[in-house]
Formats: C-alpha cells, sequence, structure tokens
C-alpha cells in the first residue's frame, strides 16, 4: 500500500518538474510533495526519511532525487524477505534430503560444476604456478641423480616382475586345478589430485580425469602403497573420490595372515579405520596386514588396505575395539591410480590367459 | 518506473567470486582450522550495504554453489547462507549503524548460526561430528569483519555500486 502512494508521489513530483522546467517555478508546487513523502516515511516506520533533510534544491537535481538516482530505494521489492527466506529453507531441505537420501541429483551437480570449474581451476593457480617454477629452477646435477635413482628403481621393480610373473601363472595353473575362476589382470589410469580443498569435514579429494577418459561411478581407486577409495561422482574432466576413511565408506577386507574376513569402516579421520563386527575372540592382532576381500564386488581382491594399529577387547562388550591406519597416505598423496578390472569371458588356465593387458 | 537504478553489479559478482575461490584455495593443513567463513562474510556485507540487491534468493545460489564446489550435499550451505541473509535483510537498519565493534559481535552471531546449521545438517545425515575446531573459523571471521568492511566498503565506492 505505502509503495503505491509512494510511487504515485514519486509520478506526481517527476510530471512536475518536468512540466515547469523554470527554477523558480519548482519550489512551490514540490513543497507540499515534500512534506507528504516525509509523513509517509515516517508512517512506514522507516529511519531514512533523516535523508530528506538532503534533497537538493533545483529543477535537474530534484528531478534526478525523484527518480531515485540520487538515494537509494527505501522499500525493499517483490515478496517479502520472510516469504523469500521460507522458500529458501524449504528448498535447501528438500535438496539435502534428496542428495542425500537419493541420487537424483547428480546430473544437476555435474552441470553446475561446469559453472565453477574454471574457479577450481584459478584455485589451483597458486600451487600450480609455484610447481612450475620450482621445474624450471631445478638443476641439471638434480635432473641427473633423479634419473640415475629412478632408473635403478625400475631395474629393481622389473626383477620383482619377473618374479609375480612366474608366481601368478603358478598361481593360475593351482586355480586351475581346484576349478576356480580368477581374474587376469587390472588396467590402470594415473590421475592427478586436483589442488583443491574440499569439505574439510569429509574424506574426499577431486581428481583431473572424468567420464571423457572412462572413469565411473563406483571404480576403485588405488595408490602406489594400497587402496585409495572409489569415485561417487563423476564429470567430463574431473571425478570426486570418497576415501576409504570417510564416515560413509565401508570396505570388505580380509586378515593377510588367515584370511579372516570382516568389514573396515571409514571413521571421519584421515588416519583411522574401524573393525566393529570382530567378536572378542577373533584372531587378529597389531601389526596385521588388511587386504581387500573382493566380496564387495567393487575392488578386486588382494590389496592392501590397512595395518591394525590397536586391539582392544573390553570384557563387557560383544565386540572388540580394532583400529587400524590405512597403508595409503591419505594426506599426502598427489597421484592415483583409477583401476578398470579385467574379468576374462574365458575360462581361466587356457594356456593363452599367461598375457597380462599392459597398464597405460 | 522502477524505484531501484542498479548500478555495476560486476563487482558485486567479482567479489562473490573470489570469496568462493578463497574458500577452496589449497592451504597448509595446520592453517585448515583457521580459514574464515569468506563467503558468509561477504554475503553479509552486501546484505548489509544493498539488501534491494543481495539478499536471500542470491544467498541461496551463492551457497548451491558452494555447495558443489566444496562437494557437501547440495543445500548444505545454502541453508545456513539463505538464513542468515533474511537476519540482516530484516535489521539491516540497525546493523548499520552499530559501531564496527558491535558489527562485528552481531556477525559473529551470524556466523555462529551458518554453522550451527550446517553441524545439524551433518548431524542429520550421520556424518560424524567435528572437534571444537570446528567452531574457530566464527572466531577468525569475527576478527576479520572490521577489515573486511572498510575494504569492501572502498570496493563499493570505488566502482559505485549502488
Amino acid at each position: 500500500m505505502t509503495a503505491v502512494v509512494w510511487i504515485a508521489v514519486r509520478l506526481a513530483i517527476q510530471q512536475i518538474s518536468t512540466e515547469n522546467g523554470g527554477v523558480a517555478l519548482m519550489v512551490g508546487p514540490l513543497m507540499p510533495c515534500h512534506s507528504l513523502v516525509t509523513a509517509i516515511l515516517i508512517l512506514d516506520g522507516r529511519h531514512d526519511y533523516q535523508k530528506l533533510g538532503h534533497m537538493p534544491v533545483g529543477a535537474a537535481s530534484c528531478r534526478d532525487w525523484a527518480l531515485g538516482v540520487h538515494i537509494k530505494p527505501i522499500f525493499l521489492q517483490g515478496p517479502s524477505p520472510g516469504a523469500r527466506a521460507l522458500i529458501a529453507v524449504v528448498l535447501s531441505l528438500a535438496l539435502i534430503v534428496a542428495d542425500h537420501r537419493f541420487r537424483h541429483l547428480d546430473r544437476a551437480r555435474a552441470l553446475l560444476s561446469l559453472l565453477t570449474a574454471p574457479l577450481v581451476y584459478s584455485a589451483g593457480l597458486p600451487v600450480l604456478s609455484a610447481a612450475w617454477i620450482q621445474e624450471i629452477f631445478v638443476s641439471r646435477t638434480e635432473l641427473e641423480a633423479d634419473k640415475r635413482h629412478l632408473h635403478q628403481e625400475n631395474l629393481i621393480l622389473r626383477a620383482r616382475l619377473q618374479q609375480l610373473e612366474a608366481l601368478e601363472a603358478e598361481n593360475m595353473r593351482l586355480r586351475d586345478l581346484l576349478g576356480s575362476s580368477f581374474k587376469i589382470g587390472d588396467r590402470v589410469l594415473i590421475a592427478e589430485l586436483v589442488s583443491v580443498d574440499l569439505d574439510p569435514y569429509r574424506q574426499q579429494v577431486l581428481v583431473n580425469k572424468g567420464s571423457s577418459s572412462g572413469v565411473f561411478v563406483g571404480q576403485p581407486v588405488l595408490d602406489a602403497n594400497a587402496v585409495v577409495g572409489q569415485v561417487i561422482r563423476t564429470t567430463r574432466g574431473s571425478a570426486t573420490v570418497l576415501l576409504i576413511t570417510d564416515a560413509a565408506h565401508a570396505l570388505p577386507v580380509q586378515v593377510n595372515r588367515n584370511g579372516l574376513r570382516t568389514i573396515a569402516e571409514g571413521s571421519g579421520l584421515a588416519d583411522r579405520l574401524q573393525l566393529p563386527h570382530l567378536p572378542n575372540n577373533a584372531d587378529i592382532r597389531v601389526g596385521d596386514l588388511l587386504v581387500t576381500s573382493g566380496l564387495g564386488g567393487r575392488f578386486p581382491p588382494g590389496y592392501p588396505v590397512a595395518r591394525v594399529s590397536e586391539v582392544r577387547n573390553e570384557p563387557g562388550k560383544p565386540f572388540a575395539t580394532v583400529i587400524a591406519t590405512p597403508s595409503a597416505h591419505l594426506e599426502r598423496i598427489r597421484e592415483v591410480l583409477l583401476v578398470w578390472t579385467l574379468t576374462p569371458d574365458r575360462v581361466p588356465g587356457t594356456q593363452e590367459s599367461e598375457e597380462m593387458t599392459p597398464p597405460e | 518506473m522502477t524505484l531501484a537504478r542498479h548500478q555495476n553489479g560486476q563487482a558485486i559478482l567479482v567479489v562473490f567470486l573470489i570469496a568462493l575461490i578463497l574458500s577452496v584455495m589449497p592451504i597448509p593443513v595446520w592453517a585448515q582450522d583457521f580459514r574464515p567463513q569468506w563467503v558468509a562474510l561477504v554475503l553479509i556485507y552486501w546484505c548489509l550495504a544493498l539488501p534491494q540487491r543481495v539478499s536471500v534468493g542470491s544467498a541461496w545460489l551463492l551457497g548451491l554453489f558452494q555447495d558443489v564446489l566444496s562437494g557437501t550435499l547440495l543445500g548444505q550451505h545454502a541453508l545456513g547462507l539463505s538464513v542468515i541473509a533474511y537476519v540482516i535483510v530484516k535489521l539491516y537498519l540497525r546493523i548499520r549503524i552499530f559501531p564496527l565493534w558491535q558489527q562485528s559481535l552481531t556477525v559473529m552471531v551470524l556466523l555462529l548460526l551458518e554453522r550451527l546449521l550446517e553441524l545439524w545438517i551433518m548431524g542429520a545425515t550421520g556424518q560424524p561430528t567435528p572437534t571444537l575446531w570446528y567452531w574457530l573459523p566464527t572466531l577468525v571471521g569475527t576478527l576479520l569483519w572490521s577489515w573486511i568492511y572498510i575494504v569492501l566498503r572502498d570496493v563499493r565506492r570505488r566502482f559505485k555500486v549502488a
């Protein structure tokens, strides 16, 4: 209501000031308008009416003032803030529920993240440029030393690989005797972490390979030492990886020493996994290596996950408290391996299954 | 005839973008607990200065972008930011005339409110409760407020944002 009166008054002022161009004629007709506006403002309970004290004199500036060029508008327009806030809160809650309970919003998120991609890139720029400058000024001797070191490492790794191939062939023969199927090998792709700090209260990282490289949701992610996590969202050029230590992550594992199967749950802390379902008399000790059991169907079996760091038996409780430390350096990883598990169509043990798919 | 004549909205947009970048920019691990709520702080300033332009709707959209950027649940930041925008749009005439130290205290309450709403969402969706360090950014934000206020006021005057 007051807004309508306000607009009417302003229109009237504009009308007057455009019709009577002369300075002398302006002051007379404007005075009643002036007091009317003041009255409306006071009635409306606004404290801005003092501003009218600065009301300019003179035709041009008077018109400008009336058109709202010099002062800010006093009334907020559109629906009331209360209604807007209510809509916003309801929408947010609906989004949270939809995002948490169902997986409907991944497309919307992928679309929005196209818009935020430049922001992500520019956030990483300082780190990128620092690395670039460091690379430029690295000395020749350092590079040579590096190369020698890598060469030696490569030799050692190759020697180990020979042994591994022999072992794998042997394993395959034995499994053939048992009549069980076997996975031949894995294809891997190296991805780098994008340098942004995601929400510090979730354990997740962003990597620079996305669905255009064939990355899919649910794909296992490793680093040089152990299992890192799995892909939960992909866009064309990036993927979000949920680390095994996130509170929403659980991973089927087995103790390497005796094959005891259990589930390792994330705790939300980067250096802790919990094994909550082990009874007090379970055969598990500090220092035991946990490897993936492959039972969940997502992770290939046999990759190291964590080492048991604490076993507490509390007689009053049905389950033991078992804490493990992830073998992957989750806080320091710069590169990760995305893994495609290759399942053979043919029956394993036939002679041509000896070939390994070379890693990309 | 429109009452409001908006000018130079690009400056607002650029400031928001910078705040979003700052909120995900990689910093050393020890400093991560001290990272202020840049987006909330900047939003508080613009709501205070130009409630006709920046209010609940912009806050919600901004929150949504922050959610996408930082990988939280969609709506987690949007909820908190739209609520603080609402409080400011209701009270901006009062908060504006406060001296800076008093304004800082008001800002602290708003930042705590945003944090509290976020904590509530985290609790409701089964994420683990963070440690007490979780509240440190509000304190840092409170201390930074005078500086942010003065810098953004200069930005607003320099680029004649209205």
